[in-house]
């Protein structure tokens, strides 16, 4: 049992690595928390779940038209809540700028969509078990799928010169100005990068589960962002690491302590995280200058 | 736009004198004392004392928000927690509702200063991620222990509350308790801002470092704002309960918080008038526009983005008032030389 445990929460964990990805990306660029990254992910799983059940369309092509969707949704997010905001208490101002467009998404999916859970079946589920071991095809694809995309952006941020200039604003927006550097098209580039593996994500784990509600980017993106606190947000591998530790942690406590608190358990982690360590696992401790 | 600002700086200019407050004031309370017999429509009435509900929510929230300076999206956790221990108390022990209510909003004071302790060094989104994180475990505890709070179906036949013997059961006797509260909540605020506490939490939430080297305990400050908001929401979801007469795990949601941040943005952060307009607006405006009241939640959203854009400051600014005070002192020293 401990096994299949473990492999159902690296599965999931790996879910949450990639939206965990999104919030720390942009952490390390703008040192906000971009509330809306979640709700980005829950439209763009919609907009799957219509283009798969209205349009039926192959599942490659809609995956990647909704990724493509997330990540055009996700600047315009930076574009209308964040770029515009430049008051005194900038920090202040920001949260519940990005708060609010979080309930705005929210909600306007409520609106269109309905409030209900909705079935998402795109691929037909097998299972196959080896020696008291079940894992379904379904759950193979999302391992690869995650690989994949994990080595994508890998290569994206380590090897290309986008992703060095976005690691070079991470490090200083107005060296990286100085520098020659497009700032404000890389901003929106990490926040396209973020919500485009949001968007994957969100198919991931709306047809994983079977159910896609306009309120699942609330908990989804909670789990995330505890993960990407975890591992230390601004961090890439940290935030990797984290999601797959999440994932673990709440498919072990699921199981082996109480499935009505199944939700409970990231919160736990993160409170204990943030009191124990702010910085994170992998984070580079951060000291303010007076 | 520019008209309105406009308006708005002369309202705000405006100063009394004694006998004009005097004067003001009997008229307050002229109006309060016939509005029950002047509103006959019960439907208008209840509107009436939700948004008095929410005006002193939004005063306890902008008490941790604008004053200590410390964001919480977790007010929901500690307005439930005070409205589940007051009817527990009532309802298990048959205690009256006043020493209930003050045996939970003590209790809640302390548990909000439990979680502010380990949070003190945790900047803004941390620290509304973290209230959030509670805020749901709370929810989440309260939906799934049947057998303390009944879990999802909640909790009915709450008692009304009794005063030396006068049952308070009716509309109209509840519209007398909150608006004796308002006025309590709104003296208080105001006498706690102008005093040592609410200045050197002023100065706290402002800048910390420049605080503590004036030798302000920032760590105090910060425990007593949310201790004191805690506390004060705590109060309101007791008399939530009594009077709505029963409650459930779906009042205290995740939405009800961001209700509450975004009537302390809308009326201004930091503000006891811009508090009271912007829960009366927020509460009212929906009420009003049926029609749309549907989207309510999607405005309230829309609204909090477009504030921050072009007035972060709210409608009733606190910083823009103290700058007219200043202003005004200064012009009256002018004068003198």
């Amino acid at each position: 049992m401990f096994f299949q445990h473990l492999l159902n929460g690296i599965i999931v964990g790996g879910i949450y690595a990639m939206v965990a990805l999104g919030y720390s990306m942009v952490y390390g660029v703008l040192q906000i928390v971009n509330w809306a990254h979640a709700d980005v992910l829950m439209f763009a799983t919609f907009i799957g779940l219509l283009l798969t059940t209205y349009l039926k369309m192959p599942v490659f092509a809609m995956v990647l038209l909704v990724a493509l969707f997330a990540s055009v949704l996700g600047m315009s997010v930076e574009r209308v809540a964040y770029r515009p905001i430049k008051s005194g208490n900038r920090k202040m101002a920001v949260l519940v700028s990005a708060l609010g467009m979080s309930t705005f998404l929210q909600n306007l999916a409520q609106l269109i969509f309905g409030s209900g859970t909705r079935q998402f079946k795109a691929i037909e589920s097998k299972s196959f078990s080896f020696s008291g071991f079940t894992i379904t095809n379904l759950q193979i694809l999302i391992l690869v799928v995650t690989s994949v995309m994990l080595l994508i952006l890998y290569i994206l941020v380590y090897r290309t010169k986008i992703g060095i200039a976005m690691r070079a604003c991470s490090v200083s927006v107005d060296n990286a100005k100085l520098m020659g550097i497009n700032t404000n098209l890389i901003i929106s580039g990490t926040f396209g990068v973020g919500a485009f593996m949001a968007g994957v994500a969100g198919i991931l784990i709306g047809v994983y589960y079977s159910a896609v509600y306009p309120t699942m980017g609330y908990l989804l993106g909670m789990k995330a962002f505890a993960a990407a606190i975890l591992g230390g947000i601004g961090s890439i591998p940290g935030a990797v690491f984290g999601g797959f530790i999440i994932g673990t942690i709440e498919s072990l406590g699921a199981g082996y302590i109480s499935s009505a608190y199944r939700d409970a358990f990231a919160f736990f982690v993160m409170i204990l995280i943030l009191v124990v360590r702010p910085s994170g696992l992998m984070g580079a401790k951060h000291i303010d200058k007076v | 736009m520019n008209k309105v600002k406009d308006l708005l700086k002369t309202i705000k200019s405006i100063r009394f004198t004694k006998w004009q407050k005097m004067i003001f004031l009997i008229a307050l309370i002229g109006l309060i004392v016939s509005a029950p017999y002047i509103i006959t429509d019960n439907y208008i009435l209840h509107i009436v004392i939700l948004c008095s509900i929410y005006a002193c929510l939004t005063l306890s929230l902008n008490m941790i928000i604008g004053w200590s300076g410390q964001f919480s999206l977790g007010h929901v956790c500690l307005y439930g927690m005070g409205a589940y221990i007051t009817t527990l108390l009532m309802t298990q022990t048959g205690m009256n509702f006043f020493p209930a209510t003050i045996l939970s909003t003590a209790f809640t004071s302390g548990f909000a200063m439990l979680l502010c302790l380990p949070t003190l060094k945790l900047r803004g989104d941390y620290l509304a991620v973290i209230t959030l994180g509670f805020g749901e475990v709370f929810r989440l505890f309260l939906t799934n222990s049947v057998s303390i709070t009944r879990g999802p179906a909640g909790i009915p036949n709450i008692p009304d509350p009794v005063i030396f013997g006068y049952v308070i059961s009716s509309k109209q006797a509840y519209f007398y308790f909150v608006a004796l509260i308002v006025i309590l909540f709104v003296v208080f605020m105001k006498r706690f801002n102008n005093s040592g506490f609410g200045m050197a939490m002023i100065v706290v939430n402002e800048d910390d470092i420049a605080a503590t080297a004036l030798g302000i305990n920032v760590k105090k400050y910060k425990l007593l704002g949310f201790a004191l908001g805690g506390g004060m929401a705590a109060f309101m979801g007791s008399f939530y309960a009594v009077y709505m007469g029963m409650i459930s795990p779906t009042s205290f949601a995740y939405a009800e918080s961001i209700k509450m941040v975004s009537m302390v943005v809308l009326g201004g952060i930091g503000s006891i008038p811009g508090s009271i307009l912007g829960a009366v607006l927020l509460t009212a405006l929906p009420e009003v526009l049926r029609a749309f009241s549907e989207y309510r939640m999607v405005i309230y959203g829309a609204l909090m983005v477009v504030m921050m854009i072009f007035r972060p400051e709210g409608i009733w600014s606190r910083s823009s008032r103290m700058l007219n005070e200043y202003k005004i002192k200064a012009f009256e020293n002018y004068k003198k030389k």
